[in-house]
């Protein structure tokens, strides 16, 4: 069925905090292992998440979303395929590239996935849409990781080309061997990380 | 350390309530969510940034937050959204029906798209090892339920209705019932996490959660309305609540998935 009438402008539904408990019902397992087992190409995204006092975030949890290595944003299902027979998780088919991750922080304040080089297109340097949810934090934040390796597309991106360099720099990974990529998330005070307002 | 009296809280929430009334007497907007600094819930000090957010234009159709995350009938089982069949009993407590649609800001349904809650018990207790809450666990109750809207955006749980459950943000605080919800939409950018509640709480008032949304019309979009017609005879009591999600949607051609 579609629905043709003329758009009526609604409020939206307010937003809340994740709270302590959502362990139990958002994580699922496979949730940030993107990549197919054993894919040539997989990378490692990692950091941890800091509150105002520097101290670790045991509690957050953090989504990615991003295009495949050929730029395609459509995204597939299958992230958190599930066993008919014991209701439980299966993990993904190791075919399909979803897009989509999640992983909640551990007591560390840490968080990693495994992925694939998100695509882009001309004039955009690549990067990983991430959200951040956790306990103390009543909306959610958007920010986003770019690669460092990646300057030449970098220095055009119209977003990080808009930013001063101090609040461009909490936007793009550190490099680390073994294609590691290493982002930390500041949510308060001194490189407090760029969180962005879709508009 | 000072103890935190729910007298304290009641002035600090009446004091950012005035802050709100003050900005929209200068002429402010309307503000549908909560501001992420909320002295009032006492987590929120050293987890909301201080510096503005950066303003990313929605009008480029190939932003990568203008598209979303895809779910299918793999992601899910047929008793995911009935939380009184999970396990071999019957949980404790008052059945309830939960149903509603997933709308866009225009009103557009948003379709074969994941929705997720999770709840405490009646007792008001979670299923979660960090919920030191003396009340009882129900092995017959886990509270996690999952759907995929139908083309109308509408979706539907059986569950039970959940019990309010002391915390500790201040002496004597409680949580009025509530069911948290995950929502996805068109776009990642609509992404939503809230919580919806029960009419008539007697702790709406004392809760800074609740009252974080400092909006009088927004805060009571969060509580469901009873529906008769979605009571089920001999079963279960009807509620009725539509969530309407916000920020710029996908392009059009992404509908109908």
């Amino acid at each position: 069925m579609t629905t043709t009438s003329p758009a009526t402008p609604l409020t939206p539904t307010p937003s809340h905090t994740i709270g302590p408990f959502y362990g139990y019902a958002l994580p699922f397992p496979g949730g940030p292992d993107l990549a197919p087992a054993g894919h040539p190409d997989t990378i490692s995204v990692h950091g941890y998440v800091y509150d105002g006092a520097g101290d670790p975030v045991q509690d957050a949890l953090i989504e990615i979303w991003q295009a495949a290595p050929d730029g395609s944003l459509d995204g597939a299902p299958g992230s958190m395929r599930r066993d008919p027979v014991t209701g439980g998780f299966v993990g993904r088919n190791g075919i399909d590239f979803t897009g989509f991750g999640r992983i909640a922080t551990d007591k560390d304040g840490r968080w990693s996935a495994h992925t694939l080089p998100p695509g882009a297109r001309p004039g955009h340097a690549p990067y990983i849409s991430v959200c951040v949810f956790a306990r103390g934090l009543l909306n959610h934040l958007f920010t986003r990781l770019y690669f460092p390796d990646q300057a030449e597309a970098n220095a055009t991106d119209p977003l990080l080309s808009s930013l001063d360099e101090e609040r461009r720099a909490t936007l793009v990974a550190t490099v680390e061997p073994n294609r590691t990529y290493r982002f930390d998330i500041r949510l308060q005070g001194e490189g407090e990380t760029a969180f962005l307002d879709f508009v | 350390m000072t103890e935190i009296s729910q007298n304290d809280i009641d002035k600090a929430i009446a004091h950012k309530r005035e802050e709100y009334l003050a900005r929209r007497a200068a002429g402010a907007p309307v503000e549908n969510h909560p501001q992420r600094d909320y002295a009032p819930y006492r987590s929120s000090a050293l987890r909301h940034p201080q510096q503005a957010p950066v303003a990313v234009n929605g009008g480029d159709p190939e932003t990568v937050e203008l598209h979303t995350p895809v779910f299918g009938v793999s992601d899910i089982t047929e008793i995911d959204s009935d939380l009184t069949r999970q396990h071999n009993g019957e949980p404790l407590g008052e059945r309830i029906t939960v149903s509603g649609r997933l709308l866009d800001a225009s009103g557009r349904p948003v379709r074969s798209q994941l929705i997720e809650i999770w709840q405490a018990n009646a007792s008001g207790r979670y299923a979660h090892m960090r919920d030191q809450h003396p009340a009882p666990l129900d092995p017959n109750f886990t509270g996690v339920g999952r759907t995929l809207t139908d083309d109308e955006g509408r979706y539907t749980f059986t569950t039970i209705k959940p019990g309010a459950y002391p915390w500790r943000n201040h002496t004597n605080a409680w949580r009025p019932a509530h069911i948290h919800f995950s929502l996805f939409g068109s776009a990642f950018s609509q992404r939503l996490i809230t919580q919806m509640y029960f009419p008539n709480d007697p702790l709406f008032a004392y809760d800074p959660i609740l009252q974080s949304v400092t909006d009088d019309k927004a805060r009571s979009r969060l509580v469901a309305a009873y529906d008769h017609d979605l009571s089920v005879p001999e079963f279960s009591l009807g509620y009725h609540w539509d969530i309407v999600l916000d920020g710029p949607s996908a392009t059009w051609i992404e509908e109908g998935r």
